[in-house]
């Protein structure tokens, strides 16, 4: 008998017989009832109590912000996708500027010592934030792979504010994820971090050691 | 510096009670433990102020009860989810046939280097040493776990395995093993190691990671992780082999943000950590990163014994958060290496003896004053105190007998004294005339028994019962 078919023998002759599966109740993981602004703030709060930084923006102007962001982050490369809109809307406004846009749409394998070493900061979407824990979600695409998020030092990512939900639950649930699940879904939530010196926390452990948040808003930007 | 002179030193359950006894003599252990322990519990009581935490833990409880209960059904579940995305599944009934498994896979692919994100269940198993044995190299990349394994030991705490060592050991090590500047400066040491990690991401042939959950539904692989090193592993190398015992299968997705909020708060006092990574499948055609194949090795090690008894099975509803170790007021004393095993504290004691045998592990059980703090702040509910007395009447042959080594502690005068106390305590004339001895013998008896007298008197028995003065009182006699 192979290994499988003994464990899924033993568990299902268990000695004490078979168990009876309770019905679970999500009522706690759901139902915030909070409202947009609230949301936006929340999110805010959350991910900047564990180093996330926001700049809020209107969707009109975000790629003036996102200029002012790389020039204030000092980028000179920056890595982004190509299709999605967020990709298209940046290459087009930073075009004439300083900066040099790297394409990350190509195999890794082409460019692994490029992207861990020249590369500034790299550009996301995001599908939408969570407002109780101060989180992106994110499905990597061909367009915007995995690692541009995680390898280089700076990871800017854009988020609409009317994309923000308020548990990670209601994520789930509401976005159907159960019916088809990428290669990839990730939550992030900060900057990547460490206490496992004593406790003392230090950021860009593996991952970057600054994460952006360009919050887009239709309506009016908060202070 | 004890701790890394210390390095080289082996622990092992047997010697519990040596390793406790030199654990609380070292300052610099109790202390590093302590502080660590005071602030982890004090971020977990902040975390869950906002929230209703008692129908949080019953949720976690019941879906993982509901997950154990249909357990075969969905681990089959999982399997066919995960080949239908293009993960290879493989089953193993012990560590020695899952390093087998991983070190094949390794050398189908002439890996030479694996680089790894935090598993306990890679550590249950040995697994480094295996391949390191097959001429693979292992590097840790969770930086404690990098850290521990420069200073060649094993992790001290779960969630935390360099916790027993303070900066300037850290700075000492890096400094002996790497090179770096000594320092007390902890981004510098951050730094470093980043530097010295991403190299290695490069150049690895194969990432090995454990899983957190895994999702029937979907055939996902959730992992849970801050500092970004199992995004690295499971995205950079060619080839990812996920490990992971076989209770870690959870139903659904919906399953997921549950129990994923009652693990980092529980385990670190946070909100959410930084990074939640979903894993269905290996790289697919049009995409452009990530590896081209994914296995998921499903680990069985002792689980399925666990399984067939009602109430060892509630040990399998552990999420591996360490909640119990942080508030434990012995663990925090002695520490995770003093237990000797993978899993240290509460959790380790109560399920390391199904794994490794009573014989082994006989003195675990009883590392607990029952205070009962591991049972009331554990996320899933684990009546950890209760089942440390279940392990101790195994280990004494006053069990069920459903644990390896059951009985091992049983003493022929042990059994023989109850069974006098016994007779004694349901025959009352028996039982007046000998504590009426007991009290005219006083003098006589010993004043040293066993270790019970090490820290204490030996109970001294009255010259007369309160029985025979309320006897004398009633007859008017007063007291004597």
């Amino acid at each position: 008998m192979s290994s499988r078919e003994t464990i899924l023998k033993r568990l299902r002759e268990r000695s004490d017989g078979p168990l009876t599966a309770p019905v679970s109740d999500f009522a706690v993981v759901t139902g915030r009832g909070w409202d947009a602004a609230e949301r936006v703030a929340r999110f805010e709060r959350l991910i900047g109590s564990v180093h996330g930084e926001v700049v809020h923006t209107s969707r009109a102007s975000w790629t003036d912000t996102l200029a002012e962001v790389l020039a204030a982050k000092g980028v000179m490369r920056l890595a982004l996708g190509r299709q999605h809109p967020v990709a298209a809307e940046a290459r087009s406004a930073l075009a004439d500027g300083g900066v040099e846009l790297v394409d990350a749409d190509r195999d890794i394998e082409e460019w692994q010592r490029e992207q861990f070493e020249s590369v500034d900061a790299g550009l996301t979407s995001t599908r939408g934030g969570i407002a109780e824990t101060g989180s992106l979600w994110l499905w990597p695409t061909p367009d915007e792979p995995r690692l541009i998020s995680l390898v280089p030092p700076i990871h800017i990512a854009v988020l609409d504010a009317d994309s923000i939900e308020d548990t990670f639950f209601d994520v789930v649930e509401c976005h159907a994820w159960a019916q088809g699940m990428p290669t990839n879904a990730l939550l992030i939530s900060g900057p990547s971090k460490t206490a496992d010196i004593e406790q003392t926390l230090a950021y860009g452990v593996h991952g970057p050691k600054a994460l952006v948040v360009i919050v887009r808003h239709t309506g009016g930007v908060p202070a | 510096m004890s701790a890394v002179q210390d390095a080289v030193h082996t622990y092992t359950p047997r010697e519990f009670h040596r390793q406790a006894h030199d654990a609380l003599g070292n300052p610099q252990i109790r202390d590093n433990f302590r502080r660590a322990m005071d602030g982890l519990m004090d971020k977990r009581r902040g975390v869950f102020s906002d929230w209703d935490l008692e129908t949080l833990r019953e949720l976690g409880a019941n879906i993982r009860l509901r997950a154990l209960a249909k357990l075969p059904d969905l681990l089959e579940q999982l399997e066919a989810n995960c080949q239908a995305n293009g993960i290879r599944v493989h089953w193993a009934s012990d560590g020695d046939e899952a390093c087998r498994i991983i070190g094949e896979i390794c050398q189908s692919h002439d890996a030479r280097a694996v680089i790894k994100g935090k598993s306990m269940v890679s550590e249950e198993m040995h697994l480094n040493a295996h391949l390191e044995q097959a001429g693979i190299e292992a590097l840790e990349s969770d930086l404690g776990e990098y850290l521990v394994q420069l200073n060649e030991q094993t992790p001290s705490h779960i969630i935390m395995p360099a916790i027993h060592l303070n900066t300037d050991e850290i700075s000492e090590i890096m400094h002996t093993r790497t090179g770096t500047e000594r320092t007390r400066d902890v981004d510098y040491m951050t730094a470093a190691a980043r530097q010295q990690l991403r190299e290695r991401f490069m150049a690895a042939d194969v990432g090995v990671s454990g899983v957190n959950f895994a999702v029937a539904e979907t055939g996902t692989l959730c992992l849970v992780e801050n500092e970004g090193n199992g995004r690295m592993t499971t995205t950079v190398p060619p080839v990812h082999i996920a490990v992971t015992g076989i209770e870690k299968v959870v139903e659904q997705l919906r399953d997921v943000p549950p129990l994923y909020a009652l693990l980092t708060r529980s385990a670190t006092g946070q909100h959410v950590t930084t990074y939640f990574n979903m894993i269905s499948g290996p790289r697919k055609p049009d995409e452009h990163d990530g590896p081209r194949e994914v296995h998921l090795v499903l680990v069985d090690n002792g689980r399925s014994s666990i399984y067939q008894d009602d109430e060892l099975l509630d040990t399998l509803r552990c999420i591996r958060c360490g909640a119990c170790m942080n508030h434990c007021p012995v663990y925090t004393r002695v520490g995770g290496h003093t237990y000797g095993t993978t899993y240290p504290g509460p959790i380790g004691s109560i399920l390391m003896p199904h794994m490794l045998g009573l014989e082994e592990t006989k003195d675990l059980p009883t590392a607990s004053s029952l205070c009962g703090a591991c049972g009331e702040v554990c996320p899933v509910k684990i009546p950890i105190p209760d089942l440390l007395v279940r392990l101790r009447k195994e280990s004494v042959g006053q069990g069920r007998g459903n644990v390896p080594g059951a009985g091992v502690k049983r003493s022929a005068k042990e059994v023989a004294a109850w069974k006098g106390f016994e007779w004694l305590a349901t025959h009352p004339a028996a039982w007046r005339r000998t504590t009426a001895l007991a009290g005219k013998l006083q003098k006589l008896l010993p004043s040293s028994i066993g270790p019970w007298t090490d820290y204490r008197s030996a109970p001294k028995p009255a010259k007369a019962s309160l029985h025979a003065l309320v006897k004398r009182h009633r007859r008017g006699e007063g007291e004597s």
